[in-house]
């Protein structure tokens, strides 16, 4: 695939953005080789973060479980766990970079928004506005035992919840006048006379009064992510995100319907098209050819799903123990159980199990795959791209000047060393086409993004009843 | 178990001083109080004097109110970006049991230790105001020993948790497929009156262990503490308030105000008092020149394991501490300070705590 005649295409001069998704669970990351470095160590955080901003990426990306994942009422022994607290970890990635954002997943079910919003503000400001929160909800009572409140939030509640602590997290940002300090030496008072607002936020999930003891940041606030997929995840992303990670960016048509439904509720909340950059997160493997590039990927993808692995994956699909069947023989002949609600499994649900297990079994059928093969084509997370840096730079240019995304949040497949061949190789490729910036444009994630100034409590408001 | 060498010396290094219109002789705008170079430049200084730890007071409400400084960034997120620039320092961030959710709490710690690679404490605090209660959009917590209850359960859970993982939990075990060893991670199925919380941790347990829990004297039961920090006026009650702790250590808290080379001590004391007063929260207080300050340290480094300094005006004081203060003292042997590859734990002497959960350890030989 080649880049087309640029007066062809809907967005000519569009260049990609890159975020990385440093993953603390999932059997993406593949820890048995010898290259695989410690997922808690201070300096595989440092590595993969300064890697990236030598590769000019706009974003380094942290995710939260705020409970480890279990299966079958047991801890999931198979794939890496134990990470530190995102915007802990963040705080000090502020310090030993310069320019990349770093961005938190952060609850805001667990969370309570005066919390959160200081703690977000604090690495803003650290960061020198450079700060991003990837904004997740959770309802499950399963995760809800860690905490104080426990259980409360009904389903139907979360994004009503989201949208709430959001509201209250702008209004605190908010809280400091422009310019509160007074001006000159000698000054009277430390602060303007009436340089501070309380944040006053009476919702019915969220009823605060709080006195912010920060300064907006350099971008003002920190830039919103969001990455819940539902209809009610698209609409809150269309009334409040910068940027939204999808699970759309491995086949051009669906990332191209993904984007064109975003764009249409981008519209109908009054929003301009361009106000929220599209990143799904993706997997890059990349080899000199062709051939060595998918050799590669063939190694990566058997080391992520290992027997058990796959055995344990095609257990969450059937809700079932699996351990004791053959991996290399054929899917489970029964029918799937009822899906486990219980979130103990983070975000997979597998509400569709039925579903799957079709596609599962008339793909094994017509290819001859066993169990374990059929998982490492079509399981969890088995998307992403394979090529040549020149192959792919020219895809991922008919990618973004179509419209379909901005740009990707990458997995590296090991740490730290996983992005290594992108920003070495890849990178280059992309600037070469003029698809990719050559230095940093800003010093602020908002500024990387090319995003409008950040938007006030009031507008949100103003917007959802606008929906 | 021994005990350190010599007195530990501690600073706290929230705002610009521990007097309210500190901020008026600060060495910089009131914006550099955001500024990161600000506070790391503090810290430097700190730790090459030869400071053992410093604290980072904080809470969610404003630290003061108008005229004076009413603003900060929280202590978790200092501390982590201080752990890069530091070798020996200790970094321990206030972070109250009130309102707080004890499995963050327990979170952000342990990965400030990772990050500090073991040069990292807690000040264990509590948080009596309505307006706490407001911005948590909870029910106010006043009754004391209702929040002496809060402060123990947030602690023992947080400690809990610490322990939820065995030190070896992550074994990597390719032959298996196993990346964890479920045996050694644990439920820690607290339940308090107030809440409960089930475990086990989301971080890997901290490389101290169990992190070095500091806290007033009387906030929480002895055992959940490892550092007592002891408010008295003088030096004559300092032995009782010394003898009435059953914790491993006992610090002292001292706020200190030393002659500059322009005025002295009483001369800056005075210029601040004409905003408003130095606020008497009980503690030793010293005013006057070094050689003074030197002595007392002498004096009191036979009664209690530390002290921890709060200076009149950071930006003034710590110079003359760092020149004429910690030196004689570390030239005498009254002050010990860390050297690099020192855990907080290692260098006050404690032991690193086998998790709770686990079986008995094998003494190693190297150890």
């Amino acid at each position: 695939m080649t880049l087309a005649d640029p007066a062809d295409v809907p967005r000519p001069r569009a260049q990609l953005h890159f975020g990385v998704f440093f993953q603390g669970v999932n059997h993406t990351t593949i820890w048995s080789s010898p290259d695989s470095g410690s997922q808690i160590s201070p300096l595989s955080f440092r590595q993969v973060a300064q890697t990236a901003e030598r590769g000019l990426f706009d974003a380094f990306f942290l995710g939260e479980g705020l409970r480890l994942r279990e299966v079958g009422g047991r801890i999931h022994d198979l794939d890496i766990a134990g990470r530190p607290d995102a915007i802990t970890q963040l705080a000090a990635l502020a310090a030993v970079t310069e320019r990349i954002g770093l961005v938190s997943t952060s609850n805001v079910t667990f969370n309570e928004p005066a919390d959160l919003a200081r703690r977000l503000a604090g690495l803003d400001l650290l960061s020198r506005g450079r700060a991003g929160w990837n904004v997740v909800t959770t309802d499950n009572a399963w995760t809800g035992e860690n905490f104080r409140r426990g259980g409360y939030l009904d389903h139907a509640d979360r994004y009503r919840r989201a949208e709430q602590v959001l509201r209250a997290a702008r209004a605190i940002w908010d809280g400091w006048a422009d310019e509160p300090f007074e001006a000159g030496p000698g000054a009277s008072s430390w602060l303007r006379p009436g340089a501070v607002t309380a944040a006053v936020v009476r919702d019915d999930l969220v009823d605060i009064e709080v006195t912010s003891t920060l300064p907006r940041s350099a971008q003002g606030h920190p830039v919103i992510f969001q990455a819940g997929d539902s209809s009610d995840g698209r609409d809150f992303a269309a009334r409040n995100a910068d940027v939204i990670f999808s699970a759309h960016g491995t086949d051009f048509d669906d990332a191209l319907a993904f984007a064109r439904d975003i764009r249409r509720r981008l519209r109908a909340v009054g929003r301009p098209e361009d106000d929220l950059r599209i990143l799904p997160g993706t997997q890059i493997i990349i080899g000199a050819t062709e051939v060595e590039a998918q050799e590669k990927a063939e190694w990566v993808r058997r080391e992520q799903v290992t027997p058990r692995t796959a055995l344990a994956m095609a257990g969450l699909v059937w809700n079932r123990d699996l351990s004791d069947r053959d991996p290399d023989g054929p899917l489970p002949a029964e029918e799937p159980n009822e899906p486990d609600q219980s979130g103990a499994f983070g975000s997979a649900r597998f509400t569709d199990a039925r579903e799957i297990v079709a596609r599962w079994r008339e793909a094994s059928q017509a290819n001859g795959w066993s169990l374990r093969e059929t998982v490492i084509r079509l399981g969890r997370r088995a998307g992403g791209h394979v090529g040549t840096p020149a192959g792919l730079a020219d895809k991922f240019g008919h990618f973004v000047r179509h419209g379909a995304i901005d740009g990707f949040n990458v997995s590296p497949y090991i740490v730290p060393h996983g992005l290594d061949d992108i920003v070495g190789l890849l990178v280059p490729a992309l600037q070469e086409r003029g698809l990719y910036p050559a230095e940093y444009q800003g010093t602020t994630l908002r500024e990387h993004l090319g995003l409008r100034p950040a938007r006030s409590a009031g507008q949100s408001e103003k917007q959802q009843e606008a929906g | 178990m021994t005990t350190p060498t010599g007195l530990v010396l501690g600073i706290e290094i929230d705002g610009d001083g521990s007097h309210p219109a500190a901020w008026r002789r600060a060495a910089h705008p009131p914006a550099g109080l955001f500024d990161a170079r600000r506070l790391v430049g503090l810290a430097e200084i700190a730790e090459r004097a030869g400071f053992a730890f410093v604290t980072l007071d904080d809470d969610i409400v404003p630290p003061g109110s108008h005229p004076d400084v009413t603003g900060r960034i929280g202590s978790v997120e200092r501390a982590a970006y201080l752990s890069a620039a530091l070798s020996t320092l200790s970094v321990v961030p206030a972070v109250s049991t009130t309102y707080t959710e004890p499995f963050h709490v327990s979170s952000q710690l342990a990965s400030i230790d990772h990050l500090t690679a073991g040069r990292s404490g807690w000040l264990a605090t509590a948080t009596d105001s309505a307006e706490a209660a407001r911005a948590w959009g909870r029910p106010a917590v006043t009754d004391a020993a209702e929040l002496r209850r809060e402060a123990a359960d947030a602690v023992e859970v947080v400690r809990a948790l610490w322990d939820s993982w065995e030190d070896d939990a992550v074994i990597r075990d390719v032959a298996s497929s196993r990346y964890l060893d479920r045996d050694r991670l644990h439920y820690i199925d607290f339940v308090g009156e107030g809440y409960s919380v089930k475990g086990p941790a989301i971080v890997p347990r901290p490389p101290q262990g169990q992190i070095v829990v500091f806290a007033g004297q009387g906030l929480l039961p002895d055992h959940l503490v490892d550092v007592s920090l002891l408010t008295v006026p003088d030096l004559s009650g300092l032995p009782a308030a010394a003898a009435a702790s059953r914790t491993e250590r006992t610090f002292a808290d001292v706020e200190v105000a030393l002659d500059v080379r322009e005025l002295t001590a009483a001369e800056r004391v005075a210029d601040l008092g004409v905003h408003g007063s130095w606020p008497d929260q009980g503690r030793l207080r010293y005013v006057g020149g070094p050689a003074g300050l030197v002595e007392l340290l002498a004096e009191m480094a036979d009664l209690v394991d530390g002290v921890r300094l709060h200076p009149l005006v950071l930006d003034e004081d710590l110079d003359v501490l760092s020149r004429l203060v910690i030196p004689p003292l570390t030239a005498a042997g009254v002050v010990s300070r860390p050297l690099p590859g020192m855990t907080l734990r290692t260098f006050l002497g404690l032991p690193r705590p086998v998790s709770r959960y686990g079986a008995p350890s094998i003494p190693a030989g190297a150890c």
